[in-house]
């Protein structure tokens, strides 16, 4: 069953009509979700009519549909990838019996809590995101923006169905409060520390996209092992969506680099200033909004030991990334893997259970996948003959969990004293004067084909159209 | 229409490393597993990808849609792939010569080949680019065409067919023999498309042992089954007897479905192809343009659009035909072509080999009809479909863009339109 039925209030492919008390239970959600859009989603933007991409059905065909719609009547809906009857757990204790398709007892506070954990992620980059249409450095861009903020909606709504079709009265509970907690409020904050942090410009929006939504990327895929059937399907297909994301991060940065090698060249300088001058952002800040973001993301892989993370995996709530690729016993026990922890003012490796360091494999996974972004990024600056090459920091550098947090760390891993950290701080972080230069450079360029001075455009359009196609119509 | 045995190119399907960003989304759409990849690039495996374009929509970026005109022979390997920093250029007219692709197009024994002229070779101003055809070829079907099923058999779960039918359609006693045969398939669900092909895996297997790949012929019957309302299907397959270079060869699989029995069954994989697909808008017109076995989606299309006429399904759409063959004798459905009104179809027939008279191609009869031809390319609602040996496909799309610049159009902007908005078709082998 892989169409989805539009002609219901909310669209989906699970038979929602047959399941009256669910629909009445997310029926009551949808008018709460929708004022949650208008209160804190992207700012003025109720009248635009805006390509986007919406999902008609979850096979290849069906699922990237382009049109222009009004963000508000976004086709917001309840998409599962198609399921395998026979499809058997394939790691941890229960490896071999047949995948659930209902929530059992004893893993129903560890299910709720790492469903809950996701969606709250969901609706946070929207709120975090929601002033960044008033800036936008082209219309091709604000699309993307636009595109990625109804996709995480969308998310909100996975992780919500799930909830109340598993979770009874406390899933209710829990979706209301979805929408409840706010990104940096002081009061009612969003569960993980990344997504409090403002996104105040595009550049941090670039960022965030490439490392932060890898992060989500990376959980998509752990849970999409799941041996409880209807997570493993939801997040396969948010999976799907998760990848456009990726792009608008990754093309983002690279186009900002491509912009500040060009005024480079032409202003024949490495000399940060004269760039900044000329209107492009430096590579050295480029680089110091790289460690900041890079770091604040990795934590988000939580403890580097975890009793909670060797639970989550041998019960199959959750796996590895591309578990089923991987050729070990898909059990672990009496396995180890490596770890860091600091020993008399140096950083040293150790050997732990595996089970107990699975947050630990999923970052290095993570970490792997984002070095090599960087380095495509790195071809650019190759190719426009400049020497500077960016790079990840050293993974305990700039830490706020685990067992590394606070350990004072050069982005090259040397450990410094507190003095030269906060002599130094301003050269491998973004400083205030950093931000407020960047934000200087944010004004609106919303012309058709036209770009900030600031970014270079992309090689090509949305869904072959061409880059100066009207992706927003403005009401 | 045989590809599998009379391919010398292919139109490769290549990811540009330079766009990509690695989010894994193609390699877990396609269904057949044609894509891999390393810690630095994805890849397609030429030989495993059938084109049916599943990978096209998810992709984020659109570094999935590039393509290559390619011998077969010297395909980009996986290996060579992984390797790029950013895609090859295409390959020029005099490389492509020099791998033997354009020597073939003069090349006697290639039967339908020769009703095509060969390319206007060295056309291009010193220093202007080269002009190559395969650019100006839609991957994407017109707006109005139906949705096409891709794949729903493999070669490890093929649909048994049963021959219902099998005539040779060229005169008898010429030395090229071309069949039609109709394949029934029950209850067994195969919906196809006109423009869509399916594979039929040969019995036995090869010098190495290993079961033969599915040879993949063009569909020759309309959606709603040869015979209307039945579960069947026609194909146009000719017996392959020379290959290209005309020594004596017996091409398996063309030799097994040409001697097929009624009664017999045949392993049938598919369907494939979402985008050489007709517009079902009743005002667009259609243009066809082939040699040889490529008139089986030409068929297709024109007896879909007879049948809709029939039922008063139709309004102010054109068809018209340019069909080049040797000689009238070796023309498939030559007869039958004969007696559909005039009145529905622009029948244009070119004979490269007809005793007495002056050897003629496509190219030849469709600069006759430029006028036409000028008014169709201003038309939005024009459809092109270019279907035969590769060597046809350059001189074609070069006659169209001639056409256009004699007319006064902007054929850079009309081809492009063409390609962007899917109605501009190469399916040449």
């Amino acid at each position: 069953m892989s169409s989805i039925n539009y002609s219901e209030k909310i669209p989906n492919n699970v038979n929602l009509s047959e399941d009256r008390t669910l629909q009445r239970a997310l029926e009551g959600w949808q008018p709460n979700f929708i004022n949650w859009w208008d209160d804190v989603g992207p700012e003025g933007s109720t009248n635009y009519d805006v390509y986007l991409r919406t999902a008609v059905s979850v096979d290849p065909q069906g699922w990237a549909q382009f049109g222009h719609v009004k963000m508000r009547d976004y086709r917001w809906g309840i998409f599962l990838n198609p399921g395998d009857a026979n499809r058997e757990i394939h790691f941890g204790d229960h490896k071999g019996e047949k995948a659930w398709q209902d929530v059992p007892g004893e893993h129903r506070a560890n299910l709720r809590r790492i469903i809950v954990t996701q969606g709250d992620t969901e609706p946070a980059s929207v709120e975090q995101q929601r002033h960044l249409g008033l800036t936008a450095p082209s219309m091709y861009d604000l699309r993307n923006l636009f595109q990625v903020n109804v996709e995480e909606g969308r998310h909100l709504w996975a992780m919500v169905y799930l909830l109340h079709k598993h979770f009874g009265r406390d899933g209710r509970e829990e979706a209301e409060a979805l929408l409840e907690r706010q990104s940096g409020d002081a009061n009612n904050p969003r569960i993980l520390g990344a997504f409090n942090e403002k996104t105040p410009d595009w550049l941090s929006f670039f960022m965030f996209t490439y490392f932060t939504d890898r992060d989500g990327k990376f959980q998509l895929a752990a849970l999409a092992e799941s041996a409880f059937d209807p997570l493993a399907r939801t997040t396969k297909f948010m999976l799907t969506e998760e990848a456009h994301h990726m792009f608008v991060g990754e093309s983002g940065v690279s186009r900002v680099v491509q912009r500040t090698c060009q005024v480079m060249n032409e202003l024949k300088t490495d000399d940060p200033a004269k760039v900044r001058a000329a209107g492009a952002i430096d590579l050295e800040t480029i680089q110091r909004y790289l460690n900041f973001h890079y770091s604040v993301t990795i934590d988000l892989f939580g403890a580097d030991q975890s009793s909670n993370a060797a639970t989550f995996y041998s019960s199959g709530l959750k796996g590895r990334y591309e578990e089923g690729k991987r050729t070990d016993d898909h059990q672990l026990k009496g396995q180890t893997y490596k770890v860091l922890e600091v020993v008399n003012g140096q950083l040293v490796e150790k050997e732990v259970p595996m089970l107990n360091a699975l947050n630990e494999v999923l970052r290095d996974d993570y970490i792997k996948d984002s070095v090599a972004g960087v380095g495509r990024w790195n071809k650019v600056i190759e190719k426009a003959n400049i020497p500077f090459r960016l790079q990840v920091p050293h993974k305990a550098f700039n830490r706020a969990i685990g067992a590394l947090a606070g350990i004072r760390l050069s982005p090259d891993g040397r450990v410094v004293s507190e003095n030269e950290w906060s002599a130094r701080k301003n050269e491998w972080l973004p400083s205030d004067e950093d931000r407020a230069f960047v934000a200087s450079l944010m004004g609106r360029v919303v012309e058709p084909g036209q770009f900030a001075n600031w970014i270079a455009p992309p090689v090509m359009g949305i869904n072959r159209q061409p880059v100066n196609y009207e992706y927003v119509r403005f009401g | 229409m045989e590809t599998a045995e009379a391919v010398t190119t292919l139109k490769q399907h290549l990811i540009d490393p330079e766009i990509c960003i690695r989010c894994n989304t193609c390699e877990a759409t396609c269904p057949v597993g044609a894509i891999t990849h390393d810690d630095r690039n994805y890849v397609i495996k030429a030989d495993v990808c059938n084109g049916c374009l599943d990978c096209i929509s998810p992709c984020p970026t659109g570094s999935i849609d590039n393509w290559r005109t390619m011998p077969v022979v010297r395909a980009y390997s996986i290996e060579e792939q992984l390797t790029w920093d950013e895609l090859p250029p295409e390959l020029t007219n005099e490389q492509l010569e020099a791998f033997g692709v354009a020597e073939e197009a003069e090349g006697e024994g290639t039967g339908a080949a020769a009703a095509a002229a060969p390319s206007p070779a060295g056309l291009a101003e010193p220093g202007a680019q080269a002009f190559r055809s395969a650019q100006y070829g839609a991957h994407v079907p017109p707006w109005s065409a139906a949705h096409a099923y891709t794949n729903l058999h493999t070669p490890r779960n093929p649909v048994l067919a049963t021959v219902a039918g099998n005539f040779n359609c060229t005169e008898e006693g010429f030395d090229s023999e071309t069949h039609h045969i109709v394949l029934d398939f029950g209850a067994q669900p195969l919906p196809v498309l006109e423009g869509q092909s399916i594979g039929i895996i040969p019995p036995g297997e090869d010098a190495l042992g290993r079961a033969h790949q599915p040879r993949q012929y063009s569909i020759a019957s309309p959606r709603n089954g040869e015979r209307p309302g039945y579960n069947n299907l026609s194909l146009t397959v000719k017996r392959v007897t020379v290959d290209h270079q005309g020594q004596p060869v017996r091409g398996i699989a063309s030799n097994y479905v040409c001697d097929l029995k009624v009664g017999d069954k045949v392993k049938v994989v598919g369907p494939f192809g979402g985008s050489f697909l007709m517009p079902n808008h009743p005002k667009s017109h259609i243009v066809m343009i082939c040699t040889g076995t490529g008139s089986a989606p030409m068929r297709a299309m024109t007896e879909w659009r007879r049948r809709l006429r029939n039922s008063g399904k139709f309004e102010s759409g054109k068809l018209m035909l340019f069909f080049g063959a040797r000689t009238p004798q070796e023309l498939p459905y030559f007869g039958p072509l004969q007696k559909l009104p005039k009145d529905f179809i622009d029948i244009n027939l070119a004979f490269s080999r007809n005793p007495g008279q002056p050897k003629r191609y496509v190219q030849d009869l469709m600069r006759e009809r430029s006028a036409d031809l000028a008014a169709l390319l201003k038309d939005g609602l024009s459809h092109f479909y270019v279907c035969g040996l590769k060597s046809m496909e350059e001189g074609v799309v070069l006659t169209l863009r001639d056409v256009a610049t004699e007319a006064g159009l902007d054929w850079d902007a009309i081809g492009s339109a063409m390609k962007a908005e899917g109605r501009l078709h190469l399916e040449t082998y």
